[in-house]
């Protein structure tokens, strides 16, 4: 019954995709490099990005290989549940345009820490956001790996170490040399075969079902039933439903690596069109995913897909092999890889940019560091980064990496999102509170994580778990919020008065410079 | 660049004002709208099994407009601020262009 699939053979047409990405976004650093020798280029590009590409960059910074292959796989075998997560990844975006976007590109300089800190002490803060951006960082990086490593093995048969090496050494590459520049160009790169490759696919799918989506989900219903266009077993408890998606809303607005991008454009209105042009293309995106899932439900078949892959992730290459053929699969393998890719350098970047700009310049050195000084920092941290992430890509072979994406998004939703919030509206602040706010939104996360049913009883193999919910955002976010205020009305408000001039850069954008 | 001679942080208070409740108001609606859909998964599964036309449940059709929803709410967004915040910022005399 099983179709046959050349997947996790060795596939010439894939290769050769392999080595022509490869080569372009080579290409683009070496090109990169030659203009970047300042810290403003390679954390922002020197500003120079246009709106259009910034919101190309953002959809290739964002759309990971989990919301391609992970989004298809799911639908493909359970049906309505997996499009719970095509639009929770969605809904983050408008409120990262009506809260974030345009503040942020106004307040700050390179990172979010900019914004916090900016009528606090510079010292205290700048350690509490580097510790929740790092965190962020790291774990979003290792199920990036993780998950790299295993799609590589699986569809060009590498070994998992050689597949996580190599996009150890890219990653390390573009950034290291082309900064924030061949990083943009790399995303936009991405973005582009990632939308195209979808949207080929989807059309040949609905071709068979004469462009009409919904013959397409009668189809599946007709051959697995009704249920598969229901909600079904994936949220058994509605808690964690709610709790979830809070982590996927307000996730999005603390991603280090999608808030670093604002600054790549030349002010606030650019940023502000860049997110509309990424919300466009992202959520067309996530509507393609429905056809691509759907799709591989009624021509590949769940069980197919699963012998393949247990987790369902070759549903989209298995749908392309069916349809085009090898060439085809090779094709998409490619765009999965290329997509790999665009993330983690956006990854690597956001981390370096932490360790360089906020402990280093603003804490060891106490901002006495020259731009060039900064620069080497910078490199220097990308390249510890990097061979940190192969290290820990290879560590956790093996391991289930969803609880670590869920991990990511939690503590971007209550550690680093009430953070920046309040640092933008609130009038009333102090930097004991920020502090607080961002040390308990990210351990707190980190422990409830750790009590919660997928440590304790999917990995651990407990029988029960202290903390009943899967993700702890539904308590995290509202806990750092309460901190928060708390701790900023007991102890002494600073800055009150300073909030008129920060209200007027908000808004007007920073004088000279 | 120098800051405008005449004082304009009554007229830049009202346009804070303003952008906070478009903000505000943008954002609940889309909380409303994206744990509207989350809260009947969660609670109401039943409702949204059922089917609309053959092949298309409630519950897809749902899915679909809650990313369309998205997309209209950015788009009034981003239409307010280009006709009313940037024409009145660029009265008050904003930094503009290039940097």
């Amino acid at each position: 019954m099983n179709a046959q699939t050349s997947i996790g053979q060795p596939n010439v047409v894939a290769m050769v995709f392999f080595f022509i990405i490869i080569a372009i976004t080579l290409g683009i650093t070496y090109w990169a490099a030659r203009r970047t020798s300042t810290t403003e280029h390679f954390y922002a590009a020197g500003r120079t990005v246009s709106p259009a590409q910034n919101g190309l960059a953002l959809a290739g910074d964002y759309m990971s290989a989990a919301s391609f292959l992970g989004i298809a796989g799911l639908v493909s075998t359970t049906g309505f549940d997996g499009l719970i997560y095509s639009t929770g990844w969605l809904v983050g975006w408008p409120v990262v345009l009506f809260l974030i976007a345009e503040p942020l590109r106004n307040l700050g300089k390179y990172t979010f820490a900019d914004v916090v800190a900016l009528r606090l002490k510079q010292v205290p803060v700048r350690i509490a956001a580097a510790i929740g951006t790092l965190a962020t960082v790291t774990f979003y990086l290792i199920a990036q790996m993780v998950g790299a490593g295993g799609l590589i093995k699986l569809m060009f048969g590498l070994s998992y170490e050689t597949a996580i090496v190599i996009v150890g050494v890219a990653m390390i590459a573009y950034v290291l040399f082309g900064g924030m520049l061949a990083t943009t160009w790399v995303q936009i790169v991405k973005a582009v075969l990632l939308l195209g490759g979808a949207f080929v696919l989807a059309m040949l799918v609905l071709a068979r079902f004469g462009f009409n989506p919904v013959a397409l989900f009668g189809a599946a219903a007709t051959k697995y039933g009704q249920a598969v266009l229901a909600p079904g077993k994936l949220v058994s408890n509605p808690w964690d439903a709610v709790s979830l998606g809070m982590a996927l809303m307000f996730g999005t607005a603390g991603l280090p690596h999608i808030r670093m991008r604002f600054y790549t454009v030349p002010d606030a209105k650019a940023a502000r069109t860049s997110v509309f042009y990424a919300t466009g293309l992202i959520g067309f995106f996530y509507l393609l995913t429905f056809v691509l899932g759907f799709g591989a439900m009624v021509l590949v078949g769940p069980d197919a897909i699963k012998t393949v892959d247990k987790g369902g992730n070759m549903a989209a290459p298995l749908l392309a092999e069916f349809i085009g053929g090898t060439p085809f699969l090779g094709f998409i393998a490619a765009v999965a890889f290329a997509t790999i890719l665009a993330v983690v350098a956006g990854l690597a970047l956001a981390g370096a940019s932490a360790l360089s700009h906020d402990l280093w310049v603003s804490v060891v050195k106490r901002g006495q560091a020259s731009g060039a000084e900064e620069l080497k920092v910078a490199r220097a941290a990308t390249v510890v980064l990097g061979v940190a992430a192969v290290l820990l890509g290879i560590t956790f072979k093996g391991q289930n990496v969803a609880f670590m994406v869920s991990l990511a998004f939690a503590i971007a939703a209550s550690g680093n999102f009430p953070a920046l919030l309040l640092a933008i509206f609130w009038r009333r602040f102090s930097t004991a509170g920020a502090v607080a706010s961002m040390l308990t939104g990210t351990f707190g996360t980190l422990l409830l994580i750790w009590l919660s049913p997928t440590v304790q009883v999917d990995i651990l193999h407990r029988a029960s778990a202290l903390f009943p919910l899967k993700n702890p955002a539904l308590v995290t976010i509202p806990l750092s919020f309460v901190v928060r205020v708390t701790v900023s009305l007991l102890s002494a408000p600073r800055g009150a008065s300073d909030f008129a001039l920060h209200e007027r850069q908000m808004h007007m954008g920073t004088a000279g410079d | 660049m120098t800051q405008p001679a005449v004082d304009n942080s009554s007229q830049l208070r009202a346009l804070a004002e303003a952008r906070n409740k478009v903000a505000l108001i943008l954002t609940v609606a889309m909380i409303v709208i994206y744990f509207g859909f989350i809260i009947l998964i969660a609670f109401d599964k039943a409702l949204l099994a059922r089917i609309v036309v053959p092949g298309l449940s409630l519950g897809i059709l749902l899915g679909a407009l809650v990313i369309v929803a998205s997309w209209l709410l950015t788009w009034y967004y981003v239409r307010w601020a280009n006709a009313h915040y940037d024409t009145a910022l660029t009265a008050m005399g904003r930094n503009e262009g290039p940097r």
